[in-house]
C-alpha cells in the first residue's frame, strides 16, 4: 500500500470523524445556545419548583434569556432557591421583574418565565427576584380556578 | 463429581490467569505508548487498517439503523400526536447507546477480529519472536501502535455512525413520513445536552475503543499458535468484546444517567 | 575480549511442565567457531537458543554471553545484548507485511539513525552477501523457502552481530539451497567474524561445516567433539544417530506395555477423529 494514500485517507478519516462530532455538538445537541460562563447571576424563591431542572430555559416575551444554574432547599424560609445566569446582552431588566414557572406546551417541560415590571433600575448579578410564582401543578390550578370561581360569586353578591 | 469440581477450578484458575496476562499486557502497552511520540507514522498506518477500513461498514450501518429508528420512532409517537419529537427520539437513541454500541459491536467484527488475527499470525510465524531477537520489542513496535490507534479511530467512528444516524432518520422523518423539518431540527436541539448526551456518548466510545481494542491484541498475543489456534482466537475477540461491550455499557449508562 | 568463550552454559536445567528438556547441560561455544548442535527431534534444541537468546528462563543454571549472564540482564540490556546478537528463524519469519528490501533494513531503522541513502548501501551490501540483490522487491510470500531463510540471514546480520544462532537451517531444502545454505554460513561466519551456532539433525550438513558439534539427547551433552572425534567415538548412541540406524541405544519403539498384553487385555480405543 502506497504510503501517501494511506495518509490521505486517514487524514479523510479524522477528518469526517472530528466533522462528525462537530456536527452532534453544533447541529444536534444545544451547543449553539450555550453560554455558559458569559452573563449574570440572579436568584428568585419559589415555594413550588416541581418540574424544574438544572439548565432549564429562563425567557422573556418567549425568548430565552439564560438558564437555569442552580435549585436548592432553603432551610429557613423552606422554600425552593432557583439560582439562573442571564447573558449579559439582556442587562435592562427592571429591577422588579417577576418570575413564573410555566410549561411548554401542555406536558412539555418546564422553565422560567420572567415578567418585565416598572422600576428604572436593572437587574445587577447577585440580586433577588422578589415576586414569584411557582410551578403550575395541575391539581393546584384546577383548586385556584375553582376558589376564583367562588370568589367573584361571592363579591359579585355583595 | 469430583472431576467436574476439577475441572471448574481448572477452568477458574484459567480464567484467572488470562486475566492476569492480559492486565501485564495492557500494562506494557500504556508504558510502551510513549515510545510511539517520535514515530507517529506507525500509528496513521494503522489508523488506516482499523479506522478507515471500518468506515463504509459503519456509515452504511449507520444510516440504516438511523432510517430503522425514524420509521419505528414515527410509528409509535404519530398515536399521541407527538411526530414532531422524532427527532428527538432518534439522536437520543443513535447519541446515547446505539452510536457507541453499535459501533464498538461493529468495530470488534471488523478491526478486532482483524487484529487478533494478524497478530495471531505473526506469532504462529515467529515474526513477534523474531522481532524479540533483534532486540525490537513486539509490545512497542506492535501492539502498542494497533492500540493507539483503535483508542483514536474508534470514538471518531461512533461520532460518524451517530451523525450519519441522523441524517438517516432526517430523511426519513422529513422526506418520508412528513415531519416538520424545522420541529425536527429545534425539538431535537432542545432535548439532547452537550454534556449529558454528547460527552457521555464519546466518553463509552472511548472506553468501548480501549476495552476491544485491548481483547484483540491480548488474544492475538496469547492465541495458540497454530492456525486452529489463531482461528478460535479470533472467535474470542469477537465474542469476549461484544460481552464487554453490552455489560461496560450497563454500568456506564448507570453512572452517567443513572442519577442513582 | 579476552575470553576466549562466548557463550558458556553451566548446568542448565529446564522443565516445560512436567517434561525434562535440559538436564545439567554444559555448553561452550567459542569465538569465530561454527558450532553444530545436535540430536533427535524433540530434544530442546530450538529452546536452547531461546535460553540463550534470553526469551526464555531456566529453572536452574546459567548462560553466560560475552561474559554477561543473560538471565540477570535488565530489560534494557538484554535488548542491548541481543542487538549483538543475531537468530535466524526455522522459516526465517520474515514481516509479511514488508517487502524484502524492507525486511533487511527493518533493524537498521529500528535501531539506528542512518539516513536512507546510507540504509540503502548497507542493505544491498548484505542482500548482495547472501545473493539476492535482486529479489529485492518481492514479497516474502513470493520468496521459496530457501530464499526467505537467505533473506532472514541477510536480515540477520544486518546489524553486524557478534554471533548467529541458526534455528535448523536446512530443514525441507533442496539439494541447491541446502548446499547454497551451507556454503553461506561458514562463508559469512569467516568473512564477518562471526561465532554461528547451528542446531540442527541433517548430519551431513552441519559435519560438513562445523568445527565443534555437540549431540543431546535425554536432557544430556552425550558427545562433543569435531567431526572426526565423533566418527570415531565408541558411543553407540553417537554411532546410531551419526549413521542413522533405526534401532539402537534409541529404541524404535516408544516405551509401551507389552505387545501380546496389549493385545489381550487392552481397551478397544475411541475414535479420536472429529474431522
Amino acid at each position: 500500500m502506497n504510503t501517501r494514500i494511506v495518509e490521505i485517507w486517514v487524514g479523510i478519516f479524522i477528518a469526517a470523524g472530528s466533522a462528525a462530532l462537530f456536527m452532534l455538538a453544533m447541529k444536534v445537541s444545544n451547543l449553539a445556545t450555550y453560554t455558559d460562563d458569559e452573563g449574570y447571576v440572579v436568584t428568585a424563591k419559589f415555594e413550588d419548583a416541581s418540574g424544574l431542572k438544572v439548565r432549564s430555559p429562563v425567557a422573556m416575551a418567549g425568548v430565552r434569556l439564560g438558564r437555569v444554574t442552580d435549585i436548592k432547599f432553603d432551610n429557613q424560609s423552606l422554600e425552593a432557591v432557583v439560582t439562573m445566569r442571564i447573558e449579559s446582552q439582556y442587562n435592562t431588566l427592571p429591577k422588579d421583574t417577576s418570575a413564573s414557572i410555566y410549561t411548554a406546551g401542555l406536558l412539555g417541560e418546564k422553565y422560567v418565565g420572567l415578567e418585565p415590571g416598572g422600576d428604572e433600575a436593572s437587574l445587577q448579578n447577585g440580586d433577588r427576584i422578589k415576586l414569584t410564582q411557582s410551578s403550575m401543578v395541575l391539581e393546584k390550578l384546577i383548586g385556584q380556578f375553582v376558589s376564583k370561581f367562588l370568589n367573584e360569586d361571592s363579591s359579585d353578591k355583595k | 463429581m469430583l472431576n467436574l469440581l476439577q475441572e471448574m477450578g481448572k477452568r477458574g484458575l484459567g480464567v484467572f490467569e488470562r486475566l492476569g496476562r492480559g492486565c501485564i499486557l495492557f500494562y506494557n502497552i500504556i508504558m510502551g505508548l510513549h515510545t510511539l511520540i517520535p514515530r507517529f507514522g506507525l500509528v496513521v498506518y494503522q489508523v488506516y487498517s482499523v479506522g478507515v477500513l471500518s468506515l463504509i461498514i459503519i456509515v452504511v450501518s449507520g444510516l440504516f439503523v438511523g432510517m430503522v429508528l425514524g420509521l419505528q420512532g414515527y410509528n409509535t409517537l404519530v398515536d399521541f400526536g407527538a411526530e414532531e419529537s422524532l427527532g428527538i427520539v432518534v439522536a437520543l437513541a443513535l447519541v446515547r447507546e446505539l452510536g457507541p454500541v453499535v459501533t464498538a459491536l461493529l468495530f470488534a467484527g471488523r478491526a478486532g477480529s482483524a487484529l487478533t488475527a494478524e497478530i495471531g499470525l505473526m506469532k504462529a510465524t515467529e515474526q513477534l519472536s523474531a522481532m524479540e531477537m533483534m532486540a525490537i520489542d513486539p509490545i512497542r513496535r506492535v501492539m502498542a501502535p494497533r492500540f493507539l490507534a483503535g483508542f483514536i479511530a474508534m470514538p471518531l467512528l461512533a461520532a460518524i455512525f451517530s451523525a450519519v444516524g441522523v441524517i438517516g432518520g432526517y430523511f426519513v422523518a422529513v422526506g418520508l413520513v412528513g415531519v416538520d423539518e424545522g420541529a425536527f431540527w429545534s425539538q431535537m436541539q432542545d432535548a439532547v445536552d452537550l454534556y449529558d448526551d454528547i460527552y457521555n456518548g464519546v466518553i463509552k466510545s472511548v472506553v468501548f475503543g480501549v476495552v476491544v481494542t485491548w481483547i484483540a491484541i491480548f488474544e492475538g498475543s496469547d492465541a495458540i499458535p497454530t492456525s486452529e489456534g489463531v482461528s478460535r482466537a479470533t472467535t474470542r475477540t469477537v465474542v469476549h468484546s461484544a460481552l464487554a461491550v453490552l455489560g461496560l455499557d450497563f454500568v456506564l449508562t448507570a453512572l452517567m444517567f443513572g442519577e442513582i | 575480549m579476552t575470553d576466549d568463550i562466548l557463550v558458556k552454559t553451566r548446568d542448565l536445567c529446564f522443565k516445560r511442565g512436567e517434561r525434562v528438556i535440559f538436564d545439567g547441560v554444559d555448553i561452550d561455544i567459542r569465538r569465530g567457531s561454527v558450532t553444530g548442535i545436535m540430536g533427535p527431534s524433540g530434544t530442546g534444541k530450538t529452546t536452547l537458543l531461546r535460553l540463550i537468546g534470553g526469551q526464555l528462563f531456566p529453572d536452574q543454571g546459567t548462560v553466560h554471553v560475552d561474559g554477561e549472564n543473560v538471565h540477570e540482564l535488565n530489560h534494557g540490556q538484554l535488548y542491548q545484548l541481543r542487538q549483538r546478537m543475531g537468530m535466524l528463524f526455522q522459516n526465517g519469519a520474515l514481516l509479511t507485511d514488508l517487502n524484502v528490501y524492507d525486511n533487511v533494513a527493518f533493524p537498521l531503522r529500528e535501531h539506528t539513525n542512518l539516513s536512507e541513502s546510507l540504509i540503502h548501501k548497507l542493505v544491498l551490501m548484505k542482500l548482495e552477501a547472501v545473493g539476492l540483490r535482486g529479489a529485492r522487491d518481492l514479497m516474502p510470500t513470493e520468496l521459496s523457502g530457501g530464499m526467505a531463510r537467505r533473506v532472514a540471514l541477510a536480515r540477520a546480520i544486518a546489524l553486524d552481530p557478534m554471533m548467529i544462532m541458526y534455528d535448523e537451517p536446512f530443514t525441507g531444502q533442496d539439494p541447491i539451497s541446502m548446499g547454497v545454505l551451507v556454503r553461506l554460513i561458514r562463508l559469512l561466519n569467516d568473512a564477518l567474524g562471526l561465532t554461528s551456532i547451528i542446531v540442527s539433525h541433517d548430519i551431513q550438513e552441519t559435519l560438513s561445516i562445523a568445527d565443534e558439534i555437540y549431540l543431546l539427547s535425554g536432557g544430556k551433552v552425550v558427545a562433543r567433539g569435531s567431526t572426526d572425534e565423533l566418527n570415531a567415538s565408541k558411543s553407540e548412541w553417537a554411532q546410531q544417530f551419526l549413521k542413522g540406524q533405526p534401532d539402537g541405544p534409541v529404541p524404535f519403539h516408544y516405551s509401551a506395555v507389552d505387545y501380546a498384553d496389549d493385545l489381550l487385555n487392552g481397551h478397544p480405543g475411541r475414535a479420536q477423529s472429529r474431522v
